[in-house]
């Protein structure tokens, strides 16, 4: 199924463990040479995804194909075209850097003649290049997170997938690595990755909020932003939060309500009827509300809001 | 199959194994210290086995009696006591395995040309080494016996030389009737279970357990190529561990080698895929390196020790138990290494222990290609 636009498709994907639904029927299209960022909570299937796209785990029905080849009928066939780097860290601890280096382009079969300039690039892009000799147990994390993406891409795949790539790494050594998959982008590369960090979304080209499952919402950051949430928001500064947040639940056009920080995000139909309203509301009941102003929503608002309604589904049904 | 993937994964594996202290001591100490242990510690021969006696007669021919004990390589006369309660106090305590009573009258009897009894009191503990005591005992006092009426008829002018009858036995294989000799050529087929099942069976399951599986099957290398690069180191290990262990049998404990390096070689090289197979089978199933450790040592290295042969001969064993032995590989490698290096039997021989060990090397190598799988469930 050779597609020219697309780099990976999937199709009613499901995956259950037993009677738990991890994966329930996800659809959608990663298309070649973007940066695709799969977000949601953790438990919320995007593991499972990522290891069904690598071959893997066996989707129990529906299909996918990476590369143009079946995940489940031809997974050594997207094993060739694909770099993987898997949640926990998962190179050899025992081993150099060279040393992980060298077996993973063993694994790959890059060819001996273009070995050591391959090895050389993946050092020079990882930022390791003169620790070729350390140990791998002694890298800092940050490290150990760059030669592992090296390792992933010493065979130059089309895909790369990278699950939660950044968890347990300091904000800086993140932002390198953002910058490292920008890079592998422009040069045609498409890459797939999980987060839990809103703030790495915005990274992405396009995204997909998954939760429990099920892609809640799917588009670039700012569509998601503009046009995923129902309503407006507004940001309301009110001492002491924990009173007024349970005040709010009850107020009209309330949609829903959050804290962000030292203030509270109030999801209302029209944002500028409901400001005064909400004002009285508080007033009479013995709050005094600081600002109260309509604002952006970001996407971790998007997501609040989504998951919410998502939740209040699925215990009506 | 891809042979650059293979070398990368088998040579990823010799800096697993180089950098890990504990396997490199059982590569290198293991095979050493089980060859001395059982080289050394145990003997199953029974010589110099201390008595007691109580000689209540004292006379010149009971004391005749008594040198035909001591001359005796089995026995050592270690007390002459004078009464009964020594004798039960050293079989007691354990300083004496057997206890000789001589009667008062052994002489007065003896000259009456009546039937005397000597008592023999065994320390029966070891059912074993009582049966091999009053036998000793018995050919002892017998000899004494035939020695006597041999006296008395050529005194009496009728010239007999020896008894009538006797037995002239030549022991072959083991001449000089050493355990040392029986018991070392098995202690190869130990230290290859040591190597093979146990060294193996952590290997997937540490994998496993470190997450490295992940990222390992992520990629194009085939699960043939991930068993057979994990298992070659250690058929190599296993091969010069072999000849290691070989090597101190033949220089250092003069255990005689009658065959050919050749059959050696190749029964070992069976072996060596037997136990590896079952490592890497026992590694996949556990996927814990707790688990399979305890798990490899309760299927190799136990039956290998107990029911192979090995110590205790299988023709002894009840029926049911020699059955089972069958099905345990050790038991055909340990039967061709006695004959390897006692017998020197010829390889053609030996079919009958070198095709069981062929079939199952082949029938394991199969299972466990077919057990490991590239995926995470």
């Amino acid at each position: 199924m050779p597609d020219a636009t697309n780099s990976v498709v999937i199709e009613n994907l499901v995956k259950r463990f037993g009677s738990f639904v991890a994966v329930d029927r996800l659809n959608l299209a990663v298309r070649k040479g973007e940066v695709f960022g799969f977000l949601g909570p953790n438990g919320a299937g995007k593991s499972t995804t990522i290891r069904m796209l690598c071959g893997l785990l066996k989707p129990t029905s529906g299909r996918a194909a990476v590369a143009g080849f079946d995940v489940a009928r031809d997974p050594e066939s997207v094993r060739q075209n694909i770099g993987y780097m898997s949640q926990k860290f998962s190179l050899y601890n025992d081993l150099k850097v060279i040393e992980n280096l060298r077996l993973f382009a063993g694994l790959y079969s890059v060819p001996a003649k273009q070995l050591e300039e391959r090895i050389a690039w993946a050092l020079e892009m990882a930022n390791l290049k003169g620790q070729e000799n350390l140990m791998t147990r002694t890298l800092p994390g940050g490290w150990k997170q760059r030669l592992a993406l090296g390792c992933a891409v010493l065979h130059r795949p089309p895909i790369i997938f990278l699950d939660e790539p950044t968890s347990g790494v300091d904000p800086i050594s993140r932002r390198r690595f953002w910058e490292l998959i920008q890079q592998m982008a422009t040069q045609g590369v498409t890459v797939f990755v999980t987060t839990h960090y809103m703030e790495e979304a915005e990274y992405c080209n396009r995204l997909a909020l998954i939760f429990r499952g099920k892609i809640v919402a799917l588009g670039t950051p700012s569509e998601l932003k503009h046009n995923s949430m129902r309503g407006e928001l507004l940001l309301v500064e009110c001492e002491p939060l924990g009173r007024t947040l349970e005040a709010l639940q009850s107020a009209p056009g309330v949609i829903d309500a959050a804290v962000f920080g030292n203030a509270l995000h109030l999801s209302v139909e029209d944002a500028a009827n409901s400001a005064p309203i909400v004002n009285s509301f508080l007033r009479e009941r013995g709050l005094t509300p600081g600002k109260i102003e309509k604002i952006r929503p970001t996407l971790e608002d998007v997501f609040v809001s989504l998951t919410s309604e998502s939740a209040a589904e699925a215990r009506t049904q | 199959m891809s042979l650059t993937r293979l070398i990368a994964v088998a040579r990823k594996e010799v800096l697993h194994i180089v950098r890990d202290a504990r396997s490199l001591g059982i590569v290198i100490v293991m095979p050493v210290t089980l060859m001395l242990l059982f080289g050394y510690g145990v003997n199953l021969d029974l010589k110099g086995l201390p008595i007691y006696v109580y000689d209540q007669e004292g006379s010149q021919q009971s004391q005749d009696l008594l040198k035909h004990f001591q001359s005796s390589e089995y026995f050592h006369v270690a007390h002459e006591v004078d009464n009964y309660p020594a004798l039960t106090c050293a079989l007691d305590d354990g300083s004496a395995k057997m206890a000789i009573v001589i009667p008062w009258n052994f002489s007065q009897q003896l000259g009456a040309g009546g039937q005397v009894q000597v008592q023999a009191l065994v320390d029966a503990t070891d059912d074993n080494t009582a049966n091999v005591l009053m036998g000793y005992a018995q050919a002892v006092v017998q000899g004494y016996g035939s020695q006597i009426q041999l006296d008395w008829l050529r005194r009496r002018g009728i010239a007999i030389s020896t008894a009538p009858v006797s037995v002239e036995t030549r022991t072959w294989y083991n001449e000089n009737l050493e355990s040392s000799a029986f018991i070392i050529p098995g202690v190869l087929a130990l230290v290859m279970s040591v190597i093979g099942a146990f060294l193996t069976s952590l290997t997937i399951a540490r994998e496993w357990e470190r997450g490295s599986m992940e990222q390992l099957i992520s990629t194009p290398v085939t699960a043939m190529e991930i068993m057979l690069g994990k298992l070659a180191p250690y058929f190599v290990i296993g091969m010069f561990d072999v000849a290691v262990c070989a090597f101190l049998a033949i220089e250092w404990f003069h255990v005689p080698f009658r065959g050919s390096f050749a059959t050696l070689s190749l029964s070992s090289a069976l072996f060596m895929i037997v136990v590896l197979a079952l490592g890497f089978l026992i590694s996949v199933l556990a996927k814990n390196q707790f688990a399979a450790s305890q798990i490899a040592l309760l299927i190799t290295f136990l039956p290998a020790f107990l029911l192979s042969g090995f110590l205790f001969a299988i023709e002894q064993m009840p029926p049911v138990l020699q059955w089972i032995t069958r099905i345990l590989p050790a038991r055909y490698y340990v039967s061709v290494l006695k004959k390897v290096f006692l017998k020197g039997t010829p390889t053609a021989m030996l079919s009958a222990d070198l095709v069981p060990l062929a079939i199952f090397a082949i029938v394991l190598t199969l299972v466990a290609t077919r057990s490991f799988h590239k995926r995470l469930e």
